[in-house]
């Protein structure tokens, strides 16, 4: 079983996986961080509406999300020109819209309560708006951490999403948990095993890195 | 000139009752009155972070104003960043940032994360930020009352500061001291009506209503 450490698939497939977790978090946070700041300061019609749906998304089945993304990739699917299907680059897009909800509604809840106490400071500044959705970004990032960690938690652990979007192709978009998946179907259990600890520690070392820089951060600001 | 502020007819839900108000430039007024008289919310209302259930709120002309509220916000971010962001929603620059840090004694902090200040430096900082914007008028809502005698001190000689370059003040306390200290003219709240005005020395010599003897007097309001 020690084997695998040392062999060279095994950190390739390593590299991969942390590569389409991590873009696709770096998107999710892109466009979950202002729309949660927008449904937590605007005021429009429908918004509760919206609030229930984007918690509700955040529990999105992987399999279905996999599903939607391959249809809209496939050939015959509105994007299927792009020739992405059983790319990385599809991986990514399908992770992204599994975990920008998480991200999003997460946000959102901590840019509310935060809204909530600096509302009538930042309305009597003259701040409204988008301003004000950017200064309460600014103001909540080390809640805003968490939010990010729980939308890279999501997308590092599932395996429906890249299975069905990427192939578990060997040597092209096959990444650790769709590997376990296989090498336990096969039955070779120490490999999947010893992979599952790797993915368990890489989990927990940016985890813990991240816990870090944000407390010696938030000791230094308050 | 913003001055004179009018209400007129001016009610919120059951906690302002119809009332009618002019407040003018010069003088500095202090609205007094017991908790849950109406202080704050009429104050809210003035500075237009309240719309009234009915009535009108109009100022003779645009122009700027600040509030500082009981309990200050701190960005989180520097004791300057917090006042160069006033400055920088209000549209100015920031050159006027370390002066009006300055001015309440806090320059040498500027660098300082504002959340790890005291409660009376927050406060400070709060002034500093309304100081650097050179309102024509500043709302003060209770600025001292969660503040240790000191601290309440060193904000008193700020909002003096204010009142000496031409600021006009709008400041509700229940604390008689300070209304006395800091008013020229009071104007006593009772749920939610306006049961007396007077100048400062009239009002706490010869108070014109039994509410606002018994309010001066330490009685409680409902005996």
């Amino acid at each position: 079983m020690l084997d695998i450490f040392t062999e060279v698939r095994l950190w390739e497939i390593v590299v991969l996986s942390l590569g389409v977790s991590l873009a696709a978090v770096l998107f999710a946070t892109a466009l979950g961080l202002p729309l949660g700041a927008a449904v937590a300061v605007g005021r429009f019609p429908g918004r509760r509406t919206v609030v229930v749906l984007l918690n509700a998304l955040m529990g999105l089945p992987p399999v279905v999300v996999g599903l939607a993304v391959y249809l809209l990739l496939s050939r015959a699917g509105p994007l299927g020109e792009l020739g992405l299907l059983f790319t990385p680059p599809a991986m990514v897009i399908a992770q992204t819209v599994l975990i920008t909800p998480i991200i999003a509604a997460l946000a959102r809840q901590a840019i509310e309560d935060a809204w909530r106490e600096y509302e009538e400071q930042l309305r009597s500044l003259g701040a409204g708006g988008s301003g004000a959705a950017l200064t309460l970004i600014w103001d909540t990032r080390f809640s805003l951490v968490t939010a990010v960690l729980a939308g890279l938690g999501r997308a590092s652990a599932e395996v429906g999403a890249v299975m069905i979007v990427g192939g578990n192709i060997d040597g092209v978009t096959r990444v650790m948990t769709t590997a376990i998946a296989l090498e336990t179907s096969k039955g070779d259990l120490p490999l999947a095993l010893g992979l599952g600890v790797v993915l368990i520690a890489i989990v927990l070392a940016l985890n813990a890195a991240a816990m870090l820089v944000k407390e010696a951060a938030q000791r230094r600001y308050g | 000139m913003m001055l004179p502020l009018t209400l007129r007819e001016v009610s919120f839900l059951h906690i302002i009752k119809p009332l009618s108000l002019e407040i003018e430039a010069g003088p500095s007024t202090v609205i007094l009155g017991a908790n849950g008289a109406g202080k704050s919310v009429l104050m809210r209302l003035m500075h237009g972070l309240l719309a009234p259930t009915s009535g009108r709120v109009a100022w003779n002309s645009p122009g700027r104003q600040a509030m500082v509220f009981q309990r200050p916000i701190m960005l989180r971010r520097s004791v300057l960043a917090n006042v160069v962001y006033a400055l920088e929603v209000a549209g100015r620059k920031a050159d006027g940032a370390m002066e009006a840090l300055r001015e309440v004694g806090l320059a040498h902090l500027a660098h300082k994360p504002a959340r790890v200040l005291s409660g009376g430096e927050q406060q400070r900082l709060a002034l500093a930020r309304a100081w650097a914007l050179h309102p024509e008028v500043l709302f003060l809502d209770e600025p001292t009352a969660s503040l240790d005698p000191s601290a309440t001190r060193e904000i008193e000689t700020v909002i003096r500061a204010f009142d000496a370059a031409g600021t006009k003040i709008v400041m509700a306390t229940h604390n008689l001291g300070q209304a006395r200290r800091l008013g020229d003219e009071v104007i006593y709240l009772h749920q939610g009506r306006v049961i007396e005005r007077a100048s400062a020395d009239r009002f706490f010599s010869q108070p014109a209503t039994a509410e606002a003897a018994a309010f001066i007097k330490g009685e409680l309001p409902w005996d």
